[in-house]
């Protein structure tokens, strides 16, 4: 220790975007950098949604019709791919919960967490920098599945602006359901817990949906849930603006107005959960 | 605030469910000063650390480190300690230098200062040439310096070492040693617990010595083992059935009471090699026959055994709370 030169350390001036995000920023270059160390992980995750493009384009896609939509059998395939693209963006964007689910339970039972917590830090900064890269990495993922989508026929028929939204609400759809990720990985007792926790709930959620069948083929009692179920409307939203074919819609006030209702959800559900995530993570005790 | 020693703890009460890890605990570290914290596995050492460097909340009780209260002002004290736990720290994934970086960034410290920081703790700490690899090819020495490295980021002023060499091959100890001697001299105020009395020897002036959760002793070193009778003696007989016989032949020599376990008898001696000799003459005019005889330095057993009269027994039955997931939330 002999050799120190460097003298009494140096504060920042507080940043007009205030601490948390300074702090939230530093810890989602913290899990930007892990997920490049770990380039297997970060493969698997984007074979997975790609593997649903192929299986529901060419095992599924005859058997699904979209009414009012082609006439020949040719047609009807064509049709569900490009019906099928915008359904699968929204289950993958959901199943980012699942990463945020079982990074922060990894997190939180190592010894890092106990730094943080000692470090003058914000105490939100942990989750914001989980939230925040689980969404960056969505952009990845979304670009290699839209030339995947793109390789099997699927077009953006609506021009660029309309596209950009759509990745855009994709994108704030993912950082929303990485809260209720983020709450689920503080709420498990162990990380092993966290792996099926984390996508129990994403699977019903997704199905039970128009991101693979059109509503009206639902049964009647089934189609209100579907039609009230966020990612149905950020389905609807996004096929509306990739100028995709949405099939004949039930008549349900979210599925009217499918962006606003998207929008809300999130707001909603960000409200909820953020909260109750920092609360949680205030009161954890890691060992 | 510089009046005010830099931890200043009374009557902490910490319990875990129907387990009271801490039953008023009073500690008090002057500024400068270095105190080892000393106790078995499940004493409360390790609770005590997390109380006063704010991952836990005391049940009762009241504390204060460089001034102010580590519940009320939480983030004051954050801002004013480093913390080295049993468990490296710090991020697998990122390399040292990262992690040095992302801990100085959430320390809110310039760039150029967190930069010229690492620098010189990666240096001083030998860790120049890993500076660029993931931690995940470190050894657990090397681990173990970067995790107090990245506690020394913001040049604290307190520093809390929570069994700094617990899992270490000798070397590695002894590097550590070095080490923390090293930011001693540099004036810095070190709290550590330690269940070796070796090492509290080697690295503290003072020493307070736990059990179930209170101070049962404090003092230094010297005074530590004057009180419990320096070196001891350890006779082996050849027949149990003498060992009764042998303790009262050495009377003499020994110097207070001896502990006797099955064929073995150990007792507190005070005087260097001379003491062998006595207790063999005494041994031998009684004519009991004996396997084994030795002199030596007095370990934390013999803290506890003359302290407290029992041994310092690793009691599964109330672990401090070390990665039980269980007792977290809420």
């Amino acid at each position: 220790m002999s050799a120190i030169t460097v003298g009494r350390p140096v504060a920042l001036r507080r940043p007009i975007y205030g601490w948390a995000l300074h702090d939230g920023f530093v810890v989602a270059r913290r899990n930007l950098i892990q997920t490049l160390r770990v380039p297997e992980l970060l493969f698997f995750s984007l074979v997975q949604p790609v593997i649903f493009v192929l299986l529901f384009a060419y095992v599924f896609g005859g058997a699904i019709p979209i009414p009012g939509d082609g006439a020949s059998s040719a047609d009807a395939a064509n049709a569900y791919r490009q019906y099928l693209m915008p359904g699968i963006f929204g289950q993958t964007v959901a199943f980012a919960a699942a990463a945020s689910t079982v990074g922060l339970a990894e997190d939180m039972s190592r010894g890092i967490i106990d730094r943080f917590r000692a470090l003058p830090m914000s105490p939100s900064a942990v989750l914001l920098g989980r939230t925040f890269a689980d969404a960056v990495r969505q952009i990845l993922v979304l670009a290699v599945l839209s030339i995947t989508g793109l390789l099997v026929g699927w077009r953006i028929n609506n021009g660029l602006f309309s596209a950009l939204l759509a990745y855009a609400l994709l994108l704030f759809f993912a950082y929303t359901v990485a809260w209720v990720g983020a709450w689920i990985g503080l709420s498990v007792p162990n990380p092993e817990t966290a792996n099926t926790a984390g996508l129990a709930w994403l699977f019903p959620l997704t199905f039970l949906s128009n991101a693979f069948v059109p509503i009206s083929s639902m049964p009647d009692w089934l189609q209100p849930i579907a039609a009230y179920n966020p990612i149905s409307t950020l389905v609807l939203s996004t096929r509306e603006l990739f100028g995709n074919p949405t099939g004949i819609q039930p008549h349900y006030w979210s599925l009217d107005h499918a962006a606003l209702y998207t929008l809300i959800s999130c707001a909603v559900l960000i409200g909820i959960f953020a909260p109750l995530a920092v609360r949680k993570y205030r009161n954890a005790t890691s060992r | 605030m510089s009046d005010k020693p830099a931890v200043y703890a009374e009557g902490i009460t910490r319990i875990f469910g129907d387990v009271k890890a801490l039953d008023g605990m009073d500690l008090v570290v002057q500024r400068g000063q270095v105190v080892g914290l000393l106790g078995p596995n499940g004493a409360g050492k390790t609770t005590m650390v997390r109380i006063l460097s704010t991952l836990l909340k005391p049940t009762g009780g009241h504390a204060e480190v460089a001034g102010f209260d580590v519940v009320k002002q939480a983030n004051q004290v954050r801002r004013m300690i480093g913390l080295t736990g049993q468990y490296a720290a710090v991020d697998e994934y990122l390399t040292g230098r990262e992690n040095l970086r992302m801990f100085g960034d959430l320390f809110h410290l310039t760039p150029k200062y967190v930069k010229a920081r690492s620098e010189e703790l990666l240096t001083s700490f030998d860790l120049d040439d890993a500076a660029d690899r993931s931690v995940r090819t470190y050894s657990g020495g090397m681990r173990r310096r970067l995790d107090l490295a990245a506690s020394l980021i913001a040049r604290p002023e307190i520093l809390f070492l929570d069994e700094p060499t617990t899992g270490l091959d000798p070397r590695s100890r002894l590097g550590m040693w070095q080490v923390i001697n090293d930011l001693v001299a540099d004036g810095t105020t070190v709290l550590l617990t330690t269940q070796y009395l070796e090492e509290a020897d080697q690295l503290a002036q003072d020493i307070v010595v736990i059990d179930h959760g209170h101070v049962i002793a404090h003092g230094t070193a010297e005074q530590l083992k004057d009180q419990i009778g320096g070196d001891r003696i350890e006779v082996t007989v050849h027949d149990a059935a003498t060992a009764e016989r042998a303790a009262r032949a050495m009377e003499s020599v020994i110097s207070g009471h001896p502990l006797i376990e099955g064929n073995k008898i150990s007792a507190p001696v005070s005087g260097g090699s001379m003491v062998l000799v006595g207790a063999i003459r005494a041994l031998d005019l009684e004519q009991i026959e004996i396997t084994d005889i030795m002199l030596r330095r007095p370990t934390l057993d013999d803290v506890f055994m003359s302290l407290t009269g029992h041994l310092a027994e690793d009691e599964t039955q109330r672990p401090e709370p070390t990665r039980r997931r269980g007792v977290r939330r809420r």
